[in-house]
């Protein structure tokens, strides 16, 4: 039984990652929304290096929530409409491990993908260097705990025509302990000190996510498929 | 599949089962017993509740549904849309199907399609097949399952004459094997003399 989750979860994994790399636009969209909104943040509060490295953790979270909202809402959307929801739904296999599959890929192609080229975006901010690794290990924990928060709301909202606005309601609130120690970790880092208890806290975020977001991802895609 | 007293195993059994949709009682007092080798249609005009009664079977409508339902056993269902990523090539899609029934080798999954006049196509992203070709991707899940109950929500539907025989002996010779079909469809005169109706306008309210 063992290796039949195991294989299925593979086959899941492989399905939407293979999926998600032949659609490069889903995974560059938000690196290029990024990289508008960290170009546009120098032109208006003005060029001072000081401002702009004081500034830049609280920016880069902001944008990297953002980003993370904009792709997050239509994360069941295509399941949903082509037929593969019902499939997950009537699956032997847990849904929660599924719907995980893909709340997995989801945070590779982009979570990942956007902490693996933030050091070029923080260079644009005038962050230290000596807070990079931070910044990508926060936003590698982070964007993870986004993804997982994104698809609870995804999952209630998928059902509606109009779901965007609740979407926002929904999850904005849950993002906001993320921000927080996302910000303090990188902050804490800039300024030379140890940002070990920021990650941690961001860790167990991570940790509670991963064995609570499945359950309710589950019942959320089964209540929206149901009404 | 017959059982030792010559009775054949009873796949799905549905007991005074009542259908709600959007607070409006479509049907009620619903009873159907399923054995294996039977081949059932859901009749009805458009808006009767046929799919949202084919949905109840399959457990995916919970709201709204009354009464009881079981299954004998793993059972297929296929909607109108068949859960394919059109990024995705056949292969690929049933290789990596969401229902996670995936019964076949690799050699199978292509046979299936080949059976299905998809032979070549194996590695065309789905996307690029038209909207017959892309329904016969789903149908070929039929040929590539052991689950011994069908649930189909108009198979028929955008396939071509040929598509469509092959789907009716697929049908029949799933039945003979000892399986189960349940399906709706509006087309009349299909399985000469082995169909099983259920006119769902007789439940409706």
């Amino acid at each position: 039984m063992q290796s039949d989750l195991s294989v299925y979860l593979r086959s899941q994994l492989n399905r939407h990652l293979k999926a998600g790399l032949r659609r490069p636009g889903d995974i560059l969209n938000p690196l290029v929304f990024f990289l508008m909104v960290v170009t546009l943040f120098p032109l208006g509060l003005g060029p001072e290096p000081d401002k702009l490295r004081e500034m830049a953790p609280g920016i880069f979270w902001v944008v990297a929530l953002l980003a993370n909202l904009t792709v997050s809402g239509r994360l069941f959307a295509a399941d949903f409409e082509d037929g593969s929801l019902e499939q997950m739904v009537l699956a032997p296999q847990s849904l929660a491990l599924s719907a995980m599959a893909e709340v997995i890929a989801h945070w590779l192609l982009s979570g990942v993908t956007l902490a693996l080229v933030s050091p070029v975006f923080a260079a644009m901010l005038n962050m230290p260097v000596n807070a990079m690794g931070t910044l990508m290990l926060s936003l590698i924990l982070g964007s993870l705990c986004l993804s997982l928060i994104g698809a609870i709301g995804a999952a209630l909202t998928v059902g509606l025509r109009r779901g965007g606005m609740l979407l926002s309601l929904l999850i904005i609130p849950l993002y906001v302990p993320v921000l927080v120690f996302g910000v303090g970790a990188v902050e804490e880092a800039a300024r030379g000190y140890d940002a070990s208890a920021w990650l941690a806290l961001m860790g167990a975020f991570a940790l509670g996510g991963l064995v609570l977001a499945p359950l309710a991802i589950s019942a959320g895609l089964r209540i929206s498929l149901d009404s | 599949m017959s059982s030792s007293n010559g009775t054949a195993r009873t796949l799905l059994t549905v007991v005074d089962v009542a259908i709600e949709r959007g607070y409006r009682r479509l049907l009620q007092g619903i009873g159907l017993s399923v054995a294996a080798g039977e081949l059932w249609q859901l009749v009805g005009a458009n808006g009767l509740g046929k799919t949202s009664f084919l949905r109840a079977l399959a457990g995916l409508s919970r709201l709204g549904v009354e009464g009881d339902i079981n299954h004998a056993g793993q059972f297929l269902y296929q909607g109108h849309m068949p859960g394919l990523k059109p990024l995705l090539t056949p292969l690929e899609n049933l290789r990596w199907h969401p229902s996670g029934i995936v019964d076949a080798d690799e050699n199978q999954l292509c046979e299936a399609l080949a059976a299905v006049g998809l032979a070549g196509y194996e590695e065309t992203p789905v996307h690029n097949l038209s909207a017959g070709q892309q329904r016969r991707v789903g149908l070929a899940r039929l040929w590539s399952t052991a689950a011994p109950l069908w649930l189909l929500d108009e198979p028929f539907t955008a396939i071509d004459v040929a598509g469509a025989e092959l789907l009716e002996q697929r049908m029949v010779e799933h039945v003979d094997e000892g399986g189960a079909v349940v399906f709706t469809s509006h087309q009349p005169n299909r399985f000469a003399g082995r169909l099983k109706v259920l006119d769902l306008a007789d439940y409706a309210v």
